[in-house]
Formats: structure tokens, sequence, C-alpha cells
């Protein structure tokens, strides 16, 4: 695995079991949109970053489809919560805690995150 | 003169079905409770319920949903409701009725509502162990129990109820026989070519009918149980359990007893008031009633009816009955049949308009008049006409009877909305509501959804089969009356569509969050919007960027975080998270040289490689990190983006045409790419899609496309409004024997007007069937230029049309928006695991179980936010 170069000052920590892990630059989030991060066990976490620059992360894979495509959705705002939709079957989840917004059964992990 | 001298005058009720527990509410409506005590008889074990919805019990319902008495109304009018106690006996001289349990209560007004009893035709054994009747909860528990047991079940009687039961007891995992001594199915609601659609359609479902045959005998086993039954044909069926459902026969025994006049096949004689022909102390509603038209009602709606009018006469209002409707609508195992008005024509001299396609099993068949009027009719299969028809019986309809029955697409199909019925137009026949009634609830009692015009009038309370027809009345009435009804794009824009796209265009905004900060509902700005408005937005702003001012480019700035994934990766993604890539045929054709270069990417990537629906070749199974080195070689080659992906110009098939063609009139492969290349990455509201033939024999299928040309003799033809995909529609003829110029023209301002005022998703099939006035207004638009705006529509394809640049090109060379196409971020080289193939005919398919490995749904391991990998 090779890691991007860092480039700008800001970057983009995930809390893990064994402490916080430096995924990207915040220069790599373009507001509305997510990317994915491949973490040291193998899982892989979906970043996004909303208008007001608030940072969320939650597990990349969609419980749905079992695809890693979660970073790859639609962000939005449902009842003043952040939420994205998967790109292959729409459901919604929140961005802060993982909830399904379309089945309640369904959540999916989420991470602390913090730009530093 | 009152039974209890000096006490309130009493009304007794025996039967509390469901006529007698409307004739309660009847008279509570009256204030009659609160002037009369009130005794209720009821032999049940229960209070009244929906018997019409029994069925429903083995969809889930439980006996407490089916309920239709509320104990609060009950209580609250003080009605003495004695449940489990049947009346036994009537004294008619001291004017008192006895009950089982010995209680007698006199009474000044008696009402018999004891409903009927299913017949058991007379035949050896039908009293044996596993035979069962259909009629109540206590029958439905038996048989559920039984059916424990069973392996097969027999129905006797292929009528409604008989349909019904069949359908209970396949759902019981039966194998399930229908016995029919009738040549068809349901003999009293349809006639023959009904029957036979019908029939189709059963059997389709894996039940087994038997017509034109009787049942002879019921065969018992040594302990006493079902093992068959003879047929009349000298057959023997086996099965475990029958259950008759061969019709019913009024209960009128305990008015037999006490002396009141029957009719001769049953049912207790009354009069116009309900009031028994005997005594004028009496009276009887529902099925246990002989009418005075001389009918026994079978249905519910009638008896409401009667139920009101006794309350009505005993209140000294006046009201009659004089007869009713037997239309009926039901979903027999999920296939729509209805009946209205005089459905078998038996008035003189009337004619009948059919419509069958045996295939489908669709059968309509409407009885006109001499005159014109709709008398009645039969639809099997497909009833969704069948509000409107019932209302408009005894009616010349507004529009060709054909046109009615007809489906769409054959022919023009006519579009009679509930608005063009009459207010005193019966919309719900269960409970009798007309639309006038129905306006009203909106206008004047303020009701705005339907839930609450169901509360306030009772329609669609019933049978359920006017609801569809409710709701559109109450949208036509709240929007009359100024009341607005939310047609905004989300919840983030009050505005629809074409009113955002006026917005857009008019004020030059060339960003969403200005137009969701300025323009966006008041609890939505600010926000991040949503995933329904964002792809909205941002197609409209790449349908009018050169107009606008904004880049046509649609990766640039804020427009990348609009588009959906597909568009933003400008490849289609796939179920396991890998992309196709399409690359841009022009009308199909192509040279051997680029097919070579095609099969050499899809080699060297290892892709799977499949001839599309729309003539071209689609190469599936890229990794996202493999696209821009894909694009680099097919752009290289002198490929496009063939917008797959996008809601915009798919793709414009062509047949060969003249060139090579013996029948061919025009040069059809040209045209198809001269009009691809014209309209290549337009973005619209929905995928547009095109075709050119050379000849009238239509290779082409251009009359199946958005826009659709095929060509004459003089030139050309221009259809449009055409689908394929789920609900198929032939295009219509736009303009005739055009030049090249005038086509291109049209088409122009076609497509420039359907992208200013179609809604989001909406292609133009739909879009044409909804816009006011439909393909005449379009006519009247783009080729009469009625509005006045075809130099703005186009002149706005023109700006499309010369700003056009390649997006994968424009990509391949911005290493910004290249540094996107990663699978991670922090991990550029990596390709995602979860991405894997396995070989498939000679190539290779999505690897699916890896998809499922370490998919695991529990609450447990989510919250221990444990490894989903
Ligand atoms: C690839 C292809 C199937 C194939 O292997 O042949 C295909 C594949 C898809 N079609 Fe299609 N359609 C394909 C030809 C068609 C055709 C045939 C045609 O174009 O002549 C039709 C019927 C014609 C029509 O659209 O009127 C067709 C009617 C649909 C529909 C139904 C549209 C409708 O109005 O009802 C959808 C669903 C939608 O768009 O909402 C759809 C949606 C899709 C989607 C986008 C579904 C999805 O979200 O994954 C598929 C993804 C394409 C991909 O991954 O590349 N596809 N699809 C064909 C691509 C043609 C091309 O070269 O671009
Ligand atoms: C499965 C099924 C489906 C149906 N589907 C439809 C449909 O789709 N559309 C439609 O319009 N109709 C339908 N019907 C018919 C509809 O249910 C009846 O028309 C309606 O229930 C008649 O109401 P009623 O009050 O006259 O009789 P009932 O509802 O039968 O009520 C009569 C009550 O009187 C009681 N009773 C009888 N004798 C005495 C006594 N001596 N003392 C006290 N109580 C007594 C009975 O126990 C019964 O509870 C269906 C019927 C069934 C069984
Ligand atoms: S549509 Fe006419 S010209 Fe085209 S291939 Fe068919 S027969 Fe030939
Ligand atoms: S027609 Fe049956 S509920 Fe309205």
């Amino acid at each position: 695995m090779t890691l991007a170069p860092e480039t700008t000052d800001l970057k983009v920590r995930l809390r893990l079991a064994d402490g916080w892990f430096t995924a990207c630059d915040l220069g790599a989030l373009l507001p509305g949109r997510g990317v994915a991060a491949l973490l040291p066990d193998g899982r892989q976490a979906a970043l996004f970053r909303d208008r007001a620059g608030s940072l969320y992360a939650i597990d990349n894979r969609d419980p749905f489809t079992g695809a890693a495509v979660l970073s790859r959705g639609l962000t939005g705002t449902h009842r003043g919560r952040p939420f994205v939709a998967s790109p292959l079957l729409k459901q919604r989840f929140d961005l802060a805690t993982g909830q399904c917004l379309d089945d309640e059964e369904v959540r999916v992990a989420t991470y602390e995150v913090k730009a530093v | 003169m009152t039974a209890n001298p000096g006490g309130t005058p009493t009304i007794v009720l025996v039967g509390h079905g469901m006529v007698g527990q409307r004739f309660l509410e009847a008279l509570a409506e009256r204030g009659l409770t609160a002037t009369h005590r009130v005794v209720v008889l009821c032999e049940e074990p229960r209070p009244a319920y929906d018997r019409v919805q029994l069925t429903s019990y083995f969809s889930g319902r439980t006996p407490e949903d089916l309920s239709m008495t509320d104990m609060e109304f009950i209580d609250g009018h003080g009605i003495e409701l004695h449940v489990g106690d049947p009346a036994e006996t009537v004294d008619r001289e001291a004017r008192t009725v006895t009950a089982r349990s010995g209680l007698v209560v006199g009474y000044d007004i008696l009402v018999l509502a004891t409903g009927s009893y299913p017949f058991v035709p007379p035949v050896p054994g039908k009293d044996a162990t596993g035979c069962f009747v259909y009629r109540t909860i206590e029958d439905l528990l038996a048989i559920e129990e039984y059916a424990r047991k069973a392996t097969t079940g027999a129905v006797v009687g292929g009528g409604l109820l008989g349909l019904e039961a069949a359908g209970a007891l396949k759902g019981l995992g039966l194998t399930s026989h229908i016995v029919e001594f009738a040549p068809r199915l349901m003999p009293v609601q349809v006639d023959e070519g009904g029957g036979a659609a019908l029939l189709r359609t059963i059997e389709d479902m894996g039940l087994s009918v038997h017509t034109g045959v009787g049942t002879q005998e019921i065969v018992v086993g040594e302990d006493g149980a079902v093992t068959g039954m003879k047929l009349s044909d000298g057959s023997e069926l086996v099965t475990d359990l029958v259950v008759f459902s061969a019709g019913v026969r009024p209960r009128d025994q305990l008015a037999r007893d006490c002396g009141l006049a029957v009719g001769e096949r049953g049912g207790i004689s009354v009069d116009e008031q309900c009031r028994t022909v005997t005594d004028p102390h009496v009276f009887a509603i529902g099925e246990c009633a002989l009418a005075a038209d001389g009918r026994v009602y079978g249905l519910v709606a009638p008896g409401y009816e009667q139920a009101e009018t006794a309350a009505a006469t005993i209140a000294s209002d006046e009201a009659a009955f004089t007869g009713a409707d037997l239309s009926t609508k039901l979903k027999l195992l999920g296939v729509d049949v209805a009946s209205f008005g005089d459905a078998h024509g038996t008035a003189e001299d009337c004619l009948d308009v059919v419509y069958s396609d045996s295939r489908a099993g669709l059968y309509k068949k409407l009885v006109i008049g001499r005159d014109g009027t709709l008398l009645g009719g039969i639809l099997v299969g497909d009833a969704e006409a069948y509000g409107t028809l019932r209302a408009l019986t005894g009616s010349v309809p507004p529009v060709a009877p054909e046109s009615l029955v007809l489906p769409a697409g054959a022919g023009a199909p006519a579009q009679l909305g509930p608005s063009a019925l009459p207010d005193d137009a019966v919309i719900c026949s269960c409970h009798n509501v007309t639309k006038g009634t129905i306006r009203g609830a909106v206008t004047d009692h303020q009701c705005t959804t339907v839930p609450e015009v169901k509360k306030c009038t009772k329609a669609g309370t019933g049978c359920g089969s006017c609801v569809k027809v409710l709701g559109q009345l109450v949208t036509a009435e709240l929007e009359a009356s100024g009341v607005e009804v939310d047609k905004g794009l989300c919840g983030c824009f009050a505005q629809t569509r074409e009113e955002l796209y006026e917005i857009v265009l008019a004020l030059r905004i060339t960003s969403y969050q200005e137009l969701l900060d300025r323009h966006g509902r008041e609890e939505a700005r600010g926000g991040d919007g949503c995933e329904v408005c964002k792809p909205a937005v941002g197609s409209i702003i790449a349908s009018l960027a050169p107009s606008i001012g904004a880049s046509g480019y649609v990766l640039e700035g804020e427009q990348a975080a609009l588009q959906d994934t597909n568009d933003h990766f400008l490849a289609n993604l796939q179920k396991n998270g890998s992309y196709s890539v399409v690359p841009r045929i022009p009308g199909g054709e192509i040279a051997p040289e680029k097919l070579i270069v095609i099969g050499e990417i899809a080699r060297d990537f290892g892709l799977y490689t499949k001839i599309t629906g729309g003539q071209r070749i689609d190469m599936f199974g890229a990794r996202v990190e493999q696209l821009p080195l894909i694009w680099a070689r097919l752009v290289d080659a002198g490929f496009e983006s063939g917008h797959a992906y996008g809601k915009s110009l798919r793709t414009v098939k062509s047949c060969v045409g003249q060139t090579w063609c013996r029948y061919g009139v025009q040069d059809s492969v040209r045209m198809a790419i001269d009009l691809e290349l014209r309209y290549r990455g337009l973005r619209s509201p929905h995928k547009l899609k095109s075709a050119v033939s050379g000849c009238a024999r239509e290779c082409a299928e251009a009359q199946s496309k958005d826009f659709g040309v095929i060509a004459t003799s003089n030139g050309w033809n221009l259809y449009v409004g055409g689908n394929g995909g789920a609900t198929p529609r032939h295009a219509d003829l736009l303009a005739q024997d055009l030049s090249d110029a005038e086509l291109v023209r049209l088409i122009d301002r076609f497509l420039m007007f359907y992208i200013r005022t179609a809604d989001k998703l909406e292609r133009t099939s739909t879009w044409l069937e909804r816009i006011p006035g439909g393909l005449d207004h379009v006519r009247d638009v783009v080729v009469h230029d009625s509005l006045g705006i075809c130099d703005e529509l186009e002149s706005l394809m023109a700006a499309h049309v010369s700003h056009y640049r390649d997006e994968w090109a424009e990509t391949i060379n911005d290493p910004e928006k290249l540094a996107r196409f990663v699978s991670f971020v922090n991990a550029p080289d990596t390709p995602d695991p979860v991405v894997g193939f396995v070989p498939e005919r000679d190539q290779m398919k999505p690897d699916l179980p890896l998809l499922t490995i370490g998919m695991r749904r529990t609450e447990e391991d989510v919250l221990e936010g444990s490894a989903q990998r």
C-alpha cells in the first residue's frame, strides 16, 4: 500500500481502537462529496465534509448490496441532519449516527473524525 | 302507544351485522338514540365486523382489525348490546322478543337485520368432518385449524365468494380446486367472454377449475372425515376439505315463525320504506329483506341504503328504497373484476363494445344504448376505468365509448378524468356518496386530505375501489379552491422543476447553493440539499450552461458535487462497485479499426464486453482507477463519451437505409449520425433516445423513441413521445414530409421545450401525456410558434451545439479531476478488494459471493462497531 503524499497543513484523522489515524488532507474533501479511505486492518471508511465544514466518517460498505460505495453517494440534509444516499439502491444513512433512514433495523458503523 | 307505558319508546334490532351496525349509526345521526331505548340482540360471539373484508384475515388482519363496532359509540349512545344472545321468538301481539338467554324485551319498533346463511346443496355427506361454509370469522378460524392437517381443498361454487374462498385455501398452502355448476366462473357478474379471461388468469395462478359439473356426493372415510367428492361427470376429486360457497339464502325463519310475509324464494317482504308489508311495527333491512322491487340484495351497499331508509322512516323523514345498483369491483386473487349497471345487456336494442386480449387476460365490455347512453359493462383483468365508467352509467359519455376501454396506445386513448363527471355521479357506491358531496367536503368542511374526506363522507371506507378517483377529485377540488397542493420538487424546493428552470434562466443562477439559499424552502436554506434536487438542478444548469454563463463541464467546481455517482465518474456503476464504459458509436456505424481498438482495450483491461440494446458496445468491470487509463486509449483512437451514464442523449439508432437496403428511400444512417452528433451531451430531465428508419418498415424502431424519424419519399416524418421500458408508448406523429433542415429545426425546438417544461425524471412520453393540451399543444408551440418562444428555443440549442466538448477528453487532461478516480484517497494504487471477478462463458462476471462476505446486519455487530468487511 502506498500512502498519498501529504501536502496541506490540515489532516483528516479518524479515531480507531488504537488511536488516531490520518486518512488524508482536508483539501481532498470536496464539500458535498465523499472519499473512501483504506484502514490499516483492511476496513474501509467513507469520509464526508458538508458545506459548513463539519466532517463525518462512516463505514464504506453499503449494507444492502455489500459493495464498498457509500463514499460515492450524494449527500444532503434531512430535518436538519446530514445524510448520504447510497449510489446503488438509494437508501439514506445518517452521517452522524450511521442509522439508515429508510430501514430502522439497519445501521452502519461510524467513526469519530477531526481535522488537525 | 309504547311497549313499556310511561317509559321511553323502544327500538329492538335483531342481528348486529354490517347493516345492523349501519342502522345504529343512522339512528344516532338522527338523534333517535337520545329519544329511544335501543336494544340489540347479536347472535355472533362478537359485535359487528367487516364481512366484506373477511378474507383479509388470511393476509394478517386480526378479528379486532375487522371490527366495525366502536364500543365508545355503543356506550355513548346508551345502546344495550347483547352479544352472543340471538332472538328466538317474536310475539307480535304482545310486541316482545325473547332471546336465547331468556331475556324478554318489549318493542315499539322491531328491526330485523338477520342477514343470510350460506346455502349448502343437499348432497350426501355434506355434514361430514372437513365440510365448511364461508361467512363468519368463526368459519374462518375453523377452516384455518382444519387446513393444518390437509393438503388439498375444494370449493363448491365459482361465484364471487367461491373464488375468494379458493384463494384463501391456496394461501393456506392447499392445492385448490373450484367446482362450478355453471359453464363459467362468476356467472352472475360476468358474461362468457369475461368468464374465459378470468378462467385463464385463475388457472395460471395454479388453481384447478372444473366448470359445468355439479357435486353429487361428498366421499367420507372411515373416520367420518372428507376424502373426496363425486362429480356429475362421473369423476371423483380427491380432497381433504370442502368449502360450500353455493350462494346464500335470506335468514327469514324468525319472521316466518311469527307470521310475517316472506317471498316465494325467501326474504322478508318489505315496502319502499323497508317496513314489513305485514306489520307496521316491524322493519327488515339488509340481506334478509325482500325489497319492494322484488329483489333480495346480496351486497352491502344496498343494505346500507335500506338501513338509512328505515332510520329515516322511524324519524318520520321521507325516504324510500326503490332498488339499487349491483355494481361491484373486486380484486379476486389479484385479478381486477368489475361489473356495473346492465352488465349483461338485457335492455332492448342495446349494443356491445368489446375489447378482448386473451393473452393478457383482459376482457372489457361496455353496453351502450341506441342513443349512446352507457348502460353498463364488465371489466376483467384491468378495472382501472371502473370508477369513472360506473359514475357515467346512465349518461352519454363525452367521448367515444371505445376509447374508454381500449388500452393506451391503441387508437387515441381517452384521458377522461373524474373532472368530466357531473356532480350527481355516484363516486363511492358502497356508501352512495356523490361527487358533489366529496367536493362539498373540501369546500364546505375544509377537508384537505383524502383521509379527512373519507372520515367526513364515509366515501372510500367500504370496498376501497373508489379511493383512486376520490384522490383525484380531492386534489382537483383543492386546486380549484386555491388551496396549495405541494407540488414542490422535494423537501428543499417548493417550486416544480419547470419553475426552477425559469428561475435559473431568468436570473442566470449558476450555483446550486445560491439557488437553495435564495429560492429554497425556508427550512432548507443554508443546508446541504438532498439527493433529489441536487442532480435535478445540476441538470438544469448543465442544459443552460452556455446561455447563463456556467461551465458546460459537469465536473467543474460545485457542479461535481451535484452529479449522481454515474455522472461523477462519467461511467455506469455496477452492482459490485465496478463501472461500465460505453463509447459513443454514432448511429451504430463503426469502422473495423475502431472495433479492433475496443476489442484490444477490453482484452488488455480484462473487461466483459456486450453489444447493448442501443447499437453500441459496453465494456463492464472497470475499477474506478482504471477509467482514466481506458479513456486515454479510447480518446486517442477518436472515441468520445457515450453518456450512457447521463440523463442526456443516449443513442440515435439507425437502420442501414437507402444506401444498401432495397426498400430504403432516404439515407437513414447519415441522418442518425447527424442527429446523434448534434444532440450529444445535451443534459435533460431524463434520458433521450432516438432512431431513424429508412422506410416505413421501421427496422430502427423509431416509433418507440423520444424522437423518432421515419423516411418518406418526400423527406422525413417526425414522431415524438415514444418509449420502450416498462410502460411502452408508441410515438405520435408531430409533422410530415420534412426536409433535413426542417426536421432538425423542429427537433431543436421540441427538445428545448421538453427540457424547459418537464418534471425531473419525466420521459417525453409521460410529459406529453401530462402537459395540458398534450400533443396538440406541443404542436402549436413548436410547429406554429403559438407562444412566440421558438427563436429562443432554437438559440438555446444553437448555444449547446456550439459549446459541446467531450467530457472524457477534458477529464483526462485535468490532473486535479483525475485525482478523484481512485478507490482510496490514502492509497491511490490499491484497488477496492470487494471488486472481484470469476470466469463465465469465456469472459468474466462479478464475484457476487465476495459481496456478502463479512456482511452482517445484526444490530449487535453494528453497535459494537465491529468490522464490516
Ligand atoms: C447497457 C444496456 C443493456 C444492454 O446490455 O443492452 C442498458 C442498461 C441499463 N439500463 Fe437500459 N440499457 C440499455 C438499453 C435500453 C433500451 C433499448 C434502447 O435504448 O433501444 C431501453 C428501452 C428503450 C427506452 O428507454 O425507451 C432501456 C430502458 C431502460 C429503462 C426504462 C426507461 C423507461 O422510460 O421506462 C431504464 C430505467 C430508467 O432509466 O429509469 C433503464 C436503465 C438502465 C440502467 C441505467 C440501469 C441501472 O441504473 O443500472 C442500466 C445501466 C447501463 C450500464 O450500466 O451501462 N433502461 N434500456 C443498454 C444500453 C444501451 C446503450 O447503448 O446506451
Ligand atoms: C367473504 C365475503 C365477502 C363479501 N364481499 C362482498 C363485497 O365485496 N361487496 C359487497 O357488497 N358485499 C360482499 N359480501 C356480502 C356482505 O358481507 C353482505 O351483503 C353484508 O354483510 C350484509 O349485511 P347484513 O347485516 O344484512 O348481514 P350480516 O352481515 O350477515 O349480518 C347479519 C347478522 O345477524 C345475525 N343474526 C341472524 N339471525 C339472528 C337472530 N335471530 N338473532 C340475532 N342475530 C341474528 C347473524 O349472526 C349476523 O351476525 C361478502 C360476504 C362474504 C361472506
Ligand atoms: S427500415 Fe426500411 S430501409 Fe431500413 S432496413 Fe428496414 S426495410 Fe430497409
Ligand atoms: S365504492 Fe366501495 S368504498 Fe367506495
